[in-house]
This record gives structure tokens, C-alpha cells and sequence, in this order.
């Protein structure tokens, strides 16, 4: 009995000796992501980056701008008391598309001399010569008669109208 | 940006007589101003404010594009010829046979859009066939 009973108190020990020698040489998850998370915040082009720690592996995940800072992230990690390796799974945010400059829609020639043809079938003395999406109207008019004829030409969508009309 | 102050006061008009999908552009030395205009009138107002800027049109440094919005197909339009009849035509274009006529301030139905420059109407009188699009605007 009394051996039995030495036996159970060896055993207590040695666990006790074990588990003390694993807590006292290994440091905390939850610290080595504290200290991952403080280096990365040092960096303003590593913001926004999630930090996972799992038995002293660090992962990062989330997006940066650049391999540059991809690289970096991992750089600012070294000598992390506690930190073994680190799984950088960072991506590149894609740079933004380049801003569309709309550009004014310019009816081609042909279909633009056709429709002009049309414009100024009512306007005897205006004569229009379309090149390069510009309207060049020569001859007379009206006055009154002017501002319906421009709005049927501007309504064509040319690159420009050039107004060289006698106004009678 | 010299254009846009240039014709700033047209701007102006345009946006405070209702128009909408304004938009306003400039490139090469042109200045493009498209939109809808809630009526005739409007419209009108915009051209006689373009005059004033730039007396005759001469400047070309302007293309003003604006259309009175509201033509639905179905529904009903009003002839704004000057005086005189407009030509119904078989087809898009001035070198289409005329196939009826409707009279100034006649009012006809918009059958479709055929382009931005030709609408297929029907006249009070049943003929059908294309008409020129800037005689033509919604009725009230």
C-alpha cells in the first residue's frame, strides 16, 4: 500500500515538473499576436491586415498594396519572442482602373453628311461641307430660320459646327 | 474651363429651367453641352441664351444638344414646324418619297423611335411614316 502510495505521488510530480518546464519555455499564442499586431501597426502600408496565431505560427491575411509590402509585413516580424514561422497569405489589392474620361460621341462622316442632307433640306441658300466630323456651313440665311437649323446640325452630334453663313 | 465660363449663364438656364441628364464637356476647343429639357419652350430659352453669348453661332466653340424629353412610344406629339406642313416620308431620310403630310400644330402619335433624326408618327389621318424628329415634341 505504502508503495502504491509513492508511487501515485512520483507520478504527480513528474507531471507537475513537465508541464511547468512546457509553460515556462514556451510563450502564449494570444502574446505573440499581441506582438505581430503591434510590429505591423508601426507600418502605415500594413494596416488592415488579419493575425492569426496557432501554436507559434503566425498567418497573415487581408490585402495590401504591393509585393513591397507584402514583403515587409514578414520583415517587420522577425525576433517576435515566441514566433516560429509565419504563413503570409497577404494579397495585392488590384490597382484602381485608370478614371474613364468620357468621351463626346462623334457621329462618323458618312452617316453625318447623310443626316446633314436631311438638316438643311429646308434652309434653299446654306450649303454644308462635312469633314472630320466638322459641319462647315457657307451661303445665307434667315435669321429666324438660324437657330432651328443649328439645333437640327448640334442634334447630329458633329465634332463642331462652323458658322459661316451670311445672317440676312 | 474658359468654355464653361464662357457659357456658364447657359449652364445656368438649362439647370434652372429642369433639365436633366445634363452633361456638360469640353475637348479640343469645343465645348459639349447635352440633356433633356423638360419643353419647347425650354429649349428655346436655351438657344435664344446661346445667341446672346455668342450673337449668330459663329464662335464654334459650342455643341448645344438638348431635346425635350417625354416622346414615349404611343404617345401623342405636336408638329412645331415654322408654319408649314411636315412631310411624312416612307422611309428615314429626305430622299424617301413623301406618303402624307400633317399640319402645323397637328398633333400625331409616335409610333417609334427610329433614330435620334427620324421618328415613325401616324397622322390624324392614319397615314404612317417617318417624320423629322426636331419638328416634332411631345404634346403638352
Amino acid at each position: 500500500m505504502k508503495k502504491q502510495v509513492s508511487k501515485l505521488l512520483l507520478l504527480l510530480m513528474s507531471v507537475a515538473i513537465i508541464s511547468a518546464t512546457i509553460s515556462s519555455c514556451g510563450v502564449k499564442d494570444a502574446d505573440v499576436k499581441t506582438a505581430v499586431e503591434t510590429a505591423l501597426k508601426a507600418n502605415p502600408d500594413l494596416q488592415g491586415i488579419a493575425v492569426s496565431v496557432k501554436d507559434g505560427i503566425a498567418t497573415l491575411s487581408g490585402e495590401v498594396k504591393d509585393d513591397a509590402a507584402k514583403a515587409a509585413a514578414e520583415a517587420a516580424l522577425k525576433g517576435i519572442k515566441g514566433l516560429k514561422s509565419v504563413t503570409n497569405s497577404l494579397t495585392i489589392t488590384p490597382p484602381p482602373p485608370a478614371p474613364v474620361v468620357e468621351q463626346p460621341a462623334v457621329t462618323a462622316d458618312d452617316p453625318l453628311a447623310k443626316s446633314v442632307v436631311d438638316a438643311i433640306k429646308d434652309n434653299a441658300g446654306v450649303k454644308a461641307d462635312v469633314k472630320d466630323g466638322v459641319i462647315t456651313l457657307t451661303g445665307e440665311i434667315k435669321k429666324t430660320d438660324l437657330p432651328k437649323l443649328m439645333q437640327k446640325l448640334n442634334a447630329l452630334k458633329p465634332k463642331k459646327v462652323e458658322n459661316k453663313l451670311t445672317i440676312k | 474651363m474658359a468654355l464653361q465660363d464662357k457659357y456658364k449663364p447657359l449652364i445656368d438656364a438649362a439647370t434652372a429651367a429642369g433639365a436633366s441628364n445634363l452633361k456638360v464637356r469640353e475637348q479640343d476647343g469645343v465645348l459639349y453641352v447635352d440633356g433633356d429639357v423638360p419643353s419647347g419652350a425650354v429649349k428655346d430659352q436655351l438657344w435664344n441664351e446661346y445667341d446672346k453669348i455668342d450673337p449668330n453661332y459663329t464662335s464654334g466653340d459650342l455643341v448645344l444638344n438638348v431635346n425635350v424629353s417625354g416622346a414615349i412610344d404611343g404617345g401623342k406629339l405636336k408638329v412645331v414646324t415654322k408654319s408649314s406642313n411636315l412631310n411624312i416620308r416612307k422611309g428615314p431620310g429626305t430622299d424617301q418619297p413623301i406618303v402624307g403630310k400633317a399640319a402645323h400644330d397637328e398633333i400625331v402619335t409616335l409610333v417609334s423611335k427610329s433614330s435620334d433624326q427620324w421618328w415613325l408618327i401616324r397622322s390624324v389621318d392614319g397615314e404612317e411614316g417617318y417624320a423629322y424628329a426636331q419638328y416634332l415634341e411631345p404634346a403638352n
